[in-house]
């Protein structure tokens, strides 16, 4: 009977988001108080409505009701708790309820948000959300009921992919739909300024931060999948360029150089244009990854169900929006005023700059990842674009990047001084250079690449500060706590966002020293991988709640001294047959030990794989690092549009938040 | 500098970034695409050995031989054709006889294959497309229920 409910509550939902956006499209015309009053309303209750379903969904798998189709294939009743909440989006129709889920709760915060946000740009927003809202919906309805029942029902379940109950199913899918639906809100933004004809400093203000917290949320999705897939897959590779993992880098991409654009924009109103195709671009992407990742038309883990209608329905949502938004914008963009130009050698010709060559890695990933689709589809022959594709296209166009950013972040706006800048930076050079020039010594012989691509790292996260550096020590060393104190926030997010991509630079070139070793061994065998050694202690069978595990237990020596343990297992999922390898990881500091098994013979003897992965946590910890920075700068008080402007108080009375 | 000048360099940048931007897709395009084949297209395109490819299909029943350390040789089959396969490494925990199977490497003199990887579908209802298409070329696929799976017997 709940399970109905929810599905009554997704059609009434549905019907809801034709309102919202209708009576919002009207109401951006009309301006007439009732209806924007009527278009929040209506967005609040498509949220209620999605919420109830998800509600209804999310208790027949908690209780078990096999009864609900869904549950019966995706679940198990002897499942732990967490896993079997986390398996209401470890599907098709779950994870599509809970994309939908996202949107609607973007909508509805956007309707609660202040009221310094104009009531026309908020209908049309709003509108532009309803209509996403209701076209997803209806996906749903026509191609993806979650709650279909089966009868009669079955006494157990199917039971969820062993190689998704894990705790990163629980974090990794909310946290990239936030990122990936936090895009719907520039999206709309960008629509609504192309209805309304008008755009300006103060719609660029308003996007910044939904661009900002969608950047956060993507950022941190995306490294909490790679971490995932690291321990999970148990080949002990982070990034493999997937298609699929493609599909999240280019939004993630685009939303990078639409964060700088929209600076740009409220600072200088220039790239006015550019920014609002930005914005249609980095939501596309997010559609497109959607889609692909949907559709079935990928071989890949993230691929549930393969059902042609769905395909061609999430096909006909991505000419919809895709299209549509970019018909409207080749109308009536020409219509938009003009922003001025600038001089190159400038903050806003730097932004240019970052601009550029983000947009063209993004194309690059774009080509490498839909290339072999659109060959298979035009000649039938079947090719694969691998990991050395984008090694060859991505990292040379990011080594620009790399070296202008602390540059960039010390021209000043209009009119830059490219030797002054230099100037400022010089320290950071010079410590990067001497850090690239003590690893290469200290390593002399080994990776060549490598010590420069960490000099790289330095730099940047020693450069990102430089700016802060110079801003400070201007004027009396006394006065230096309580200019730093009163440099907005904003600023040290920057900062630290910048020293973020740094810090991952420094884990992907340590990548270089990684050792890995395979190798058959027996209890009490020996083996060594860079600078440890790893003895084999025993292979114990274990049983948990649904599987069982034949766990070998390693003691990991340094200088023939003990200094930890790492038990890896190789478990079998009997309810589906299915084999998997949970990996071993000891943390020693920032970098990892990572054990794997293969297969266990007969003999008791066991294929073995370790790697000796030094700075590896670096890699996931910089997007950590990258995402604080955003939070900072998104608690930025400025960035609240309508907020007072901050009091340039004493340090004392600076607010504590 | 005029406006004009400054609208100038701002083209000028962008076309050059574009234009080394797609000077590297190209050349990565070229050096770095893998073609898929099935073991029969192997035989009648006649491709030549020493191309690096990847090759689908079930890995034939009681095909599996493990030789000195961790190297393995099996037969990849579309049931038209057999291909015999070599690899050292560890196996895809997926990886069963009478399964779908993809694997890329070279293709030797004697028509034999050395892969470098070995993938292996995701879970058990799962089959590589690549490997799930060349099975129907061959009329080999059979819908059973809603779970798509190929007939090995």
């Amino acid at each position: 009977m709940i399970a109905e409910a929810g599905h009554f509550a997704l059609l009434l939902a549905l019907a809801l988001a034709i309102v919202q956006s209708c009576v919002g499209l009207w109401a951006g015309r009309s301006r007439d108080a009732a209806l924007i009053a009527m278009t929040r309303s209506a967005a609040l209750g498509v949220c209620a409505f999605v919420v109830a379903a998800f509600a209804a969904l999310t208790r027949a798998y908690v209780i078990s009701d096999f009864s609900v189709r869904n549950v019966a294939e995706n679940s198990n009743s002897v499942m732990p708790l967490i896993y079997k909440v986390s398996g209401v989006w470890g599907n098709h129709e779950g994870s599509v309820l809970l994309w939908v889920l996202v949107l609607a709760a973007f909508a509805a915060s956007v309707a609660l948000r202040g009221r310094d946000l104009p009531d026309v740009l908020r209908s049309n927003v709003l509108a532009v959300q309803g209509m996403i809202a209701a076209l997803f919906l209806a996906f749903i309805l026509a191609t993806s009921n979650p709650f279909s029942r089966i009868d009669p029902a079955p006494f157990e379940g199917a039971d969820l992919n062993p190689l998704l109950q894990d705790l990163g199913l629980a974090i990794h899918p909310p946290l990239l739909y936030l990122g990936y639906v936090g895009c719907s809100i520039a999206f709309s933004f960008a629509v609504a300024a192309l209805i309304d004809g008008r755009i300006d400093a103060v719609w660029a203000k308003h996007v910044r931060p939904w661009t900002l917290a969608a950047w956060i949320f993507l950022t941190l999705g995306i490294a909490m999948g790679s971490y995932w897939a690291y321990y999970e897959l148990g080949w002990g590779g982070f990034w493999f360029w997937d298609p699929v993992e493609n599909a999240s880098l280019m939004p993630w991409l685009a939303a990078t150089a639409l964060l700088h654009s929209a600076v740009v924009m409220e600072k200088r109103e220039a790239l006015k244009i550019w920014t609002v195709l930005l914005a249609i671009v980095a939501f596309s992407l997010s559609l497109i990854g959607t889609f692909l990742v949907r559709s079935g038309v990928l071989t890949s883990v993230h691929a549930f169900a393969v059902d042609p209608a769905r395909g061609v329905f999430i096909l006909g949502i991505l000419v919809v929006t895709i299209g549509g938004s970019l018909t409207l914008f080749a109308w009536r963009a020409p219509m938009l005023k003009h922003g001025g130009l600038f001089a190159p050698v400038s903050r806003e010709g730097a932004l240019v700059f970052n601009n550029l060559f983000l947009a063209a890695a993004c194309a690059a990933v774009f080509i490498g990842t839909l290339y072999p689709l659109a060959l298979e589809a035009l000649t039938g022959a079947k090719i694969s674009v691998g990991p050395p594709f984008f090694n060859m296209t991505v990292i040379p166009l990011m080594a620009p990047l790399i070296i202008a950013m602390p540059l960039g972040q010390n021209l000043a706006w209009k009119r830059g001084d490219l030797l002054g800048a230099a100037q400022r930076v010089q320290l950071s050079f010079a410590v990067a250079v001497a850090a690239a020039a003590i690893i290469a010594a200290a390593t002399w012989g080994g990776p060549v690449l490598a010590p420069i691509a960490i000099g790289g790292g330095v730099w940047l996260i020693v450069g990102s500060f430089s700016e802060i550096g110079a801003r400070v020590s201007r004027g009396a060393p006394s006065a230096l706590a309580s200019r730093l104190i009163g440099l907005p926030r904003s600023a040290f997010g920057t900062a630290v966002a910048h020293a973020g991509v740094g810090v991952t630079v420094i884990g992907l070139a340590a990548t270089a020293w990684h050792v890995e070793r395979i190798a058959t061994m027996r209890s009490g065998d020996m083996i060594d991988v860079g600078a440890y050694r790893l003895r084999l202690d025993s292979i114990t069978p274990r049983t948990g709640a649904n599987y069982r595990e034949d766990a070998a237990r390693f003691t990991i020596l340094k200088d023939s001294a003990e200094v930890g343990s790492v038990v890896s297992a190789k478990r079998i999922y009997p309810i589906r047959q299915m084999p998997t390898t949970e990996a071993g990881l000891w943390t020693h500091g920032i970098g990892q030990v990572y054990v794997s098994l293969g297969e266990i013979e007969t003999d008791g003897s066991v294929a073995v794989r370790v790697y000796d992965k030094p700075l590896v946590l670096l890699i996931w910890l910089g997007a950590v690092v990258m995402a604080i920075g955003g939070a900072l700068s998104l608690s930025d008080r400025r960035r609240r549009v309508g907020a007072p402007r901050p009091a340039r108080a004493p340090p004392a009375m600076a607010p504590a938040e | 500098m005029s406006r004009r000048q400054r609208r100038l360099a701002l083209i000028g940048s962008a076309l050059a970034v574009l234009a080394a931007a797609a000077a590297l897709v190209l050349t990565a395009l070229r050096d770095s695409i893998v073609f898929f084949h099935p073991p029969t297209e192997i035989v009648e395109k006649a491709i030549a050995p020493g191309s690096r490819l990847r090759v689908g299909g079930l890995v034939k029943e009681g095909s599996l031989v493990r030789g000195e350390g961790r190297s393995v040789r099996f037969v990849v089959t579309d049931t038209k054709t057999d291909l015999p396969v070599s690899y050292a490494g560890i196996l895809p925990d997926l990886f069963r006889e009478g399964q779908g199977v993809v694997a890329e490497g070279v293709l030797q003199a004697d028509h034999s294959f050395r892969a470098d990887s070995v993938l292996a579908k995701h879970d058990e209802k799962y089959m590589p497309r690549e490997v799930a298409d060349a099975l129907k070329k061959q009329g080999l696929w059979q819908h059973n229920g809603a779970d798509a799976a190929p007939s090995t017997q």
